[in-house]
C-alpha cells in the first residue's frame, strides 16, 4: 500500500518550499543576494575608472576597466555566501527550532530534506550570479567571452557543490544557531579579504596570500575570475583550483555526513522542550 | 496485539538513569497517560518509543515494530505532537499542512485538517504571527495529517491557561473518537483524568502506579475531609488535636486541616460533635472523594521525593 510521492517529487517540493521560504527572511535576501550587489555598485563607484594593465605595458588595447574583475570575484562570492553561509545559518536555526526533530519524526525521507536545503541553495547561487552578471555586463561594461562559459558553469557546480558540503559540515559542528552564524562570518568575512573577492592582492609570496591560497575560497575565487578576465587565453579551465576545492567539499561532506544532528542542542535555549531536558539531565 | 509493549525499559544517560525499568503496554484504541513531574522520565520514554532515542536496555514493540528500526512504514503510521513547536514560522498554517502532508502515503485533506483542530480562520495566516494556543493547534494537525494509528502527545497543553486546556481536551477527544491509540504525557492530574482511560505515574524512572484514574483514586479509599483551624486553637496545637479527637493522623497546610478517612459518617460526627461541644465554627469544612492529585501527592510522599512542589 505504498502511496507515497515519488522520491523527486519530494525533493522538488521541498527545494520549492526552501526557496519559498527564503524569499520571506528578508534578512537572508539582503545579505545573501543585496550585500553583494552593494558591494559591486560601490565599487565600481569607488575605483571603477581605475585600469588593470596586462604583462608588458599600460596601453589602451593592453588594459581593462578593474570592474572586469570585480563582477566575477563577487559574483563567485554570492555562490559562497548563497551555498555556504545560508546554510551554516539556516540549519542550526531550524535544528533550534525542532524543525529538523519534527521532519524526522515523519515518513519523509531524510535525504530528501537536506537535497530540498541544498538545491534550494544552489538556485539561490544561480540567481545571485545571474544578477551580477546582469549588472555587470548592463552597467560595467563587463564583456562576456563564450569561449570561456564551458568553464564558467563547471566552475559554479564545483564550488556551489563543494561550498555546499562546507556549510553543511559548519551546520553539524556548531551548536546553536547564535554560534552558527557569528562562525560562518567569522571564517568568510576575513577570508573573501585575502581570496581577491574584495581586493585584488599583487604580492604573490605574502604569507596572507600562502593563508588566502590554503583555505578553498580563493581558488574559486579566482578560477570563477579567470572566465571572465580578458587576461587570461583559451578556456579558462583550471583543473588543479577545482581539484583542490572538491577536495575541500569532500571533507566538508565527510564531516556533514559524520556529524549531522537532528535534535536541537540541550544547552539551545529556546524551546520548552531544551529547558525540561536541561531540568532532567539536573534532576 | 498490543498497540505499545514495553517491558523492562532502561535509559541511562552515564549514571543517570532517566528510564529505570519501566514495563507496561497501551492496548489499541487505548488513551494511556504517562503522569510525572519533570526528570520523571516520561520523555525519554516517549521518545524511545518514537524512534528518536535508543534505549539502553529493555524490549519496546510500537505498532509491532522496533521503533529503534523504524522505517517510512513506521512512521507513516505514527504521528508526533512534540512539547516545542519546531514549525517553520515563515509558512501559512495550508502551506505546512500541504508541504507535510506530502510526506505520508495517505494523508488527510486540508480541509478535514483545519476542521478537525479549528484552524478554519487561520488557513493563510503565517505560523509565526498565531498565538501560543493556535500554535499548539498547528503542531496538532501536523501529528493527525498522516492518519495516524497511533498518536504520541507529549505535554500537549504545557502553559496553557485553563480555559485554553479545557478547549484543547475537547479537540483532542474529537481527534481520536475514531480510535486513535494515544499515548499522552502530562504533569496535570486532572488531564490524565479528564482524557485517558488508564494512567501510569513515572517517579525518578520508575512506574509507581498504574490503573484507570478511577482505579487508583479508589486505591486511597478515598474520602478527603478538610476544614480550617478554628481561632481558638493554636496551630501548634491543631494536629496534635485533631488527630486525637478523629483517632488518625492529619496533615496541615498552612491552616487547612486535611484528613484522609475510611469511615466518613463516623468521621463526620466525631469531628462535628466535637466542634459543638467547644462551640466552634469550622470554617470551610468539606467532605469529598479523593482525586488523582491526592494519589499522586500520597505517591510523593511514598517516594521521598517532590522536590520543590
Amino acid at each position: 500500500m505504498s502511496g507515497f510521492a515519488s522520491n523527486a517529487s519530494l525533493v522538488f517540493r521541498q527545494t520549492r518550499y526552501q526557496l519559498k521560504f527564503f524569499t520571506r527572511v528578508p534578512i537572508a535576501l539582503f545579505f545573501t543576494l543585496l550585500l553583494p550587489i552593494v558591494m559591486l555598485v560601490l565599487f565600481n563607484a569607488l575605483f571603477g575608472d581605475n585600469f588593470v594593465c596586462g604583462d608588458d605595458a599600460c596601453t589602451p588595447g593592453n588594459r581593462w576597466p578593474v570592474s572586469q574583475f570585480y563582477t566575477g570575484g563577487l559574483a563567485a562570492y554570492t555562490a559562497v555566501s548563497a551555498t555556504f553561509t545560508n546554510l551554516a545559518n539556516m540549519v542550526p536555526l531550524r535544528r533550534d527550532e525542532g524543525v529538523l526533530k519534527r521532519w524526522r519524526g515523519t515518513p519523509l525521507p531524510t535525504w530528501t530534506y537536506i537535497a530540498g536545503f541544498v538545491l534550494s541553495a544552489v538556485v539561490i547561487a544561480m540567481v545571485g550570479v545571474m544578477l551580477m552578471l546582469t549588472m555587470g555586463v548592463v552597467l560595467y561594461d563587463l564583456s562576456i567571452d563564450w569561449a570561456k562559459m564551458p568553464a564558467a558553469v563547471v566552475t559554479f557546480i564545483v564550488g556551489v557543490a563543494s561550498f555546499a558540503a562546507l556549510g553543511m559540515a559548519l551546520a553539524s559542528l556548531v551548536k546553536s544557531a547564535s554560534s552558527a552564524s557569528a562562525a560562518a562570518n567569522a571564517v568568510i568575512l576575513p577570508l573573501a579579504f585575502i581570496s581577491d573577492v574584495f581586493v585584488v592582492s599583487d604580492q604573490k609570496n605574502s604569507f596572507l596570500n600562502s593563508v588566502g591560497n590554503f583555505f578553498p575560497l580563493k581558488p574559486f575565487v579566482n578560477a570563477f575570475q579567470a572566465c571572465f578576465s580578458p587576461i587570461v587565453d583559451g578556456s579558462a579551465f583550471n583543473p588543479g583550483s577545482l581539484a583542490f576545492v572538491a577536495a575541500w567539499g569532500l571533507v566538508g561532506l565527510i564531516i556533514a555526513v559524520k556529524k549531522f544532528r537532528w535534535e536541537p542542542s540541550g544547552s539551545a535555549p529556546r524551546g520548552r522542550r531544551s529547558r525540561a531536558a536541561a531540568a532532567e539531565a539536573s534532576g | 496485539m498490543a498497540a505499545v509493549d514495553v517491558t523492562d525499559l532502561h535509559k541511562h544517560y552515564g549514571s543517570n538513569h532517566a528510564v529505570d525499568g519501566v514495563s507496561f503496554h497501551v492496548d489499541q484504541g487505548e488513551v494511556y497517560a504517562l503522569l510525572g513531574e519533570n526528570g520523571a522520565g516520561k520523555s525519554t520514554t516517549v521518545e524511545i518509543l518514537e524512534g528518536h532515542r535508543e534505549p539502553s536496555s529493555g524490549a519496546v514493540s510500537v505498532l509491532g515494530v522496533d521503533p529503534a528500526k523504524a522505517d517510512r512504514q513506521f512512521r507513516d503510521r505514527i504521528g508526533i505532537v512534540l512539547q516545542s513547536s519546531g514549525v517553520e514560522t515563515e509558512f501559512t498554517v495550508r502551506e505546512v499542512i500541504d508541504l507535510y502532508s506530502s510526506a505520508y502515503s495517505n494523508p488527510r485533506s486540508l480541509d478535514e485538517v483545519v476542521g478537525l483542530t479549528g484552524l478554519d480562520e487561520k488557513v493563510d495566516e503565517r505560523v509565526g504571527s498565531l498565538s501560543g494556543g493556535q500554535k499548539r493547534r498547528v503542531d496538532l494537525a501536523l501529528g493527525i495529517v498522516g492518519r495516524p494509528k497511533m498518536l504520541f502527545l507529549d505535554e500537549p497543553t504545557t502553559g496553557f491557561d485553563p480555559s485554553a486546556r479545557r478547549k484543547s481536551w475537547d479537540l483532542i477527544e474529537a481527534l481520536i473518537a475514531d480510535g486513535t491509540t494515544v499515548l499522552l504525557t502530562t504533569h496535570y492530574l486532572d488531564e490524565a483524568e479528564h482524557l485517558a482511560d488508564r494512567v501510569g505515574v513515572l517517579m525518578q524512572g520508575r512506574m509507581v502506579a498504574e490503573g484507570s484514574p478511577a482505579e487508583l483514586i479508589n486505591r486511597l479509599s478515598g474520602t478527603i475531609m478538610s476544614f480550617d483551624v478554628p481561632d481558638s486553637i493554636s496551630l501548634d496545637a491543631a494536629a496534635a488535636t485533631f488527630a486525637e479527637v478523629l483517632g488518625v493522623e492529619v496533615s496541615m497546610s498552612g491552616r487547612l486541616v486535611e484528613v484522609r478517612v475510611d469511615q466518613p459518617t463516623v468521621a463526620v460526627h466525631r469531628l462535628t460533635g466535637w466542634a459543638i461541644e467547644q462551640s466552634v465554627e469550622l470554617e470551610g469544612l468539606s467532605v469529598r472523594r479523593a482525586s488523582l492529585e491526592d494519589v499522586f501527592l500520597e505517591l510523593i510522599g511514598e517516594y521521598g521525593v517532590g522536590s520543590g512542589s
